[in-house]
């Protein structure tokens, strides 16, 4: 038997339908709403896929019909953040540093599974999916510390799954920002957003310059990153717009040097951008800070003065 | 050439620029975009529910809540700035940046989940930063009476744009040290996604002549950010001073 992916996206979306149904015995019908429609992405995803693939539509278009109606329900007033729940001061004492166990079991068991997987072959078929080795791990090391950490604190599994839904819902729709920003980085892809400021970039610039052409890549990088929140869906449209044609084919830039400094320069348009939101707005909100853009504020300086460094590496590197 | 996609561009900078919803922006964003590409509504739906349904990766953090809930229930973010106030010399610059090389040392061996916002910065992290910090502070203030504050242990709360500013920094490096070791590593998507590019146009590379090339700029940013949390450390000592003169003055006039 393989723990496949599906296997912890199902987990993901029986946790969600439980946090619904959380909101829905506190009355909060929209937070309910919400969770609700999340779940079923996770619990319906692969049927939905493989209905796609052999060419029926409608799953696909019904659980577009659902982010749509996600967009609406964040926007409602009545979508109320309840307050994270406070620890009783004097809890911690009995159990000392033995709290830490559960907490480092999450990224610990993680490691351990993602090392000892490839050599876990019972009944001749690998345990682990040797496609997306470390989500799988991280799923199955989040259900080894639940159970380490009820064992530490002998409190019912019932309270791990209250004290989780209340930080979910802390969270609230920001936890989801992350998923649907992905979704619009695809939808521009399929809509050419890319191709469109390649082309204009290719209008502004003078080609014969390769300076020119560097600094257009660079600073392209990092725009479409912060539009996109994503590198990775800039790279390939500023390496086909500007990076292949111009500064390869052209001026002969070094590919290798040139590709790993480009993402990069992509790499510092992330910490910059709101789009990134599960590195720069979730933590924000999880850390309880008043300002969502303060993660945002704490890196410009480093992304800045990175960017200015990675830029006069690619021009020192990359030209032979 | 048809402009009109970039309106979903425009759609999601104004919605952020005025605050509004971000997930109502973005679907907003969607809808926009795909209209002016020309796509008809079952196109649409369609695409939408099947690059949500693509992109689910990427809420399997949600996983870690109960257990960091559980936990923080029982006090663990307490307990996490006891254990540094145990340590007499840990300041806020030294355990950040010994987390800052950390995190990337462990990126550039594929370990990226190790850390992460749930998983380590809110639990972990965050309060030991605020513990470390508040002792820096304390010992600014009060340089003679530090050894009272460190046997009482606690040294006091940070004021509250204090603490923002510290979480804010521990959040940041996380994600610095996280970038900027991940392109090393061989087997990540982004050196895959850059040889596959060439790959599809005809330039033939291997994986480890792309990852060499992110050594510099992993460097580069190591540096950078330590010296910024060494500058961001100065700071909230110098302000402590700051604080800390009127107050004393305000308390001579008193008597």
């Amino acid at each position: 038997m393989t723990i496949r992916i599906e296997y912890i996206y199902w987990l993901v979306g029986i946790w969600l339908a439980i946090c619904a149904w959380h909101n829905l015995r506190a009355r909060r019908l929209p937070m309910a709403a919400f969770w609700t429609v999340v779940a079923c992405a996770f619990v319906f995803g692969d049927a939905i896929r493989a209905a796609t693939a052999a060419g029926s539509r409608w799953p696909a278009q019904a659980m577009g019909a659902g982010v749509i109606a996600l967009g609406l329900l964040a926007m409602g007033s009545s979508m109320k953040h309840s307050a994270a729940g406070k620890h009783t001061a004097s809890a911690s004492e009995p159990m000392g540093n033995r709290l830490f166990a559960p907490a480092l079991a999450i990224p610990l068991a993680t490691l351990a599974i993602v090392l000892v997987a490839p050599h876990l072959k019972p009944f001749g078929q690998p345990l682990i999916d040797p496609g997306q080795p470390t989500l799988v791990a991280l799923g199955v090391a989040c259900v080894i510390a639940l159970v380490a950490a009820l064992r530490t604190t002998r409190a019912p599994p019932g309270a791990a799954l209250v004290e989780g839904s209340r930080l979910l819902d802390s969270l609230g729709s920001v936890a989801l920002l992350p998923m649907v920003l992905a979704t619009l980085g695809s939808v521009f892809a399929a809509t050419g957003v890319g191709d469109i400021i390649a082309h204009v970039i290719g209008m502004v610039i003078s080609v014969d310059n390769r300076l020119a052409c560097l600094a257009a890549f660079a600073l392209g990088m990092v725009l479409f990153t912060m539009i996109m929140g994503n590198a990775f869906a800039a790279f390939p449209v500023m390496m086909a717009g500007v990076g292949l044609p111009l500064l390869v084919m052209k001026h002969g830039a070094l590919p290798a040097a040139l590709g790993s400094l480009g993402m990069l320069t992509g790499y510092c348009g992330t910490l910059l951008t709101p789009m990134a939101a599960n590195f720069n707005i979730v933590p924000a909100v999880l850390l309880e800070l008043p300002d969502q853009y303060a993660v945002i504020r704490a890196q410009v300086p480093t992304a800045l003065v990175l960017l200015a460094v990675n830029v006069i590496l690619m021009a020192a590197l990359v030209f032979r | 050439m048809n402009y009109w996609p970039l309106i979903g561009v425009a759609v999601v900078i104004a919605g952020f620029a005025l605050k509004r919803n971000a997930v109502l922006v973005v679907v907003a964003a969607v809808v926009a975009s795909a209209f002016a590409a020309g796509m008809d509504v079952g196109d649409l739906l369609a695409l939408l529910g099947n690059s949500f349904v693509s992109n689910r990766a990427l809420l399997l953090f949600t996983l870690t809540l109960p257990v960091i809930g559980l936990l923080e229930r029982f006090g663990l973010r307490e307990r996490a700035k006891r254990w540094i106030e145990g340590f007499k010399g840990l300041s806020l610059a030294r355990l950040l940046i010994a987390y800052l090389g950390a995190r990337q040392l462990l990126a550039m061996f594929g370990l990226i989940d190790l850390g992460g916002h749930a998983q380590t910065v809110r639990p972990l992290l965050a309060p030991m930063s605020e513990a470390a910090a508040a002792r820096d502070v304390a010992f600014a203030k009060q340089p003679a009476t530090v050894a009272t504050a460190h046997e009482s242990g606690a040294a006091r709360e940070l004021a509250a744009d204090e603490r923002t500013r510290v979480r804010a920094l521990a959040a940041a490096t996380d994600n610095v040290g996280r970038f900027f070791g991940e392109d090393v590593f061989l087997a990540f998507g982004a050196v895959l996604l850059i040889q596959g590019f060439y790959e599809r146009n005809g330039i033939h590379l291997e994986p480890l002549a792309i990852a060499l090339w992110a050594l510099p700029t992993a460097i580069a940013a190591f540096v950078i950010h330590s010296i910024r949390i060494v500058i961001a450390q100065r700071g909230l000592r110098a302000r402590a001073v700051d604080r800390a003169a009127p107050a004393a003055v305000t308390t001579v006039e008193a008597e």
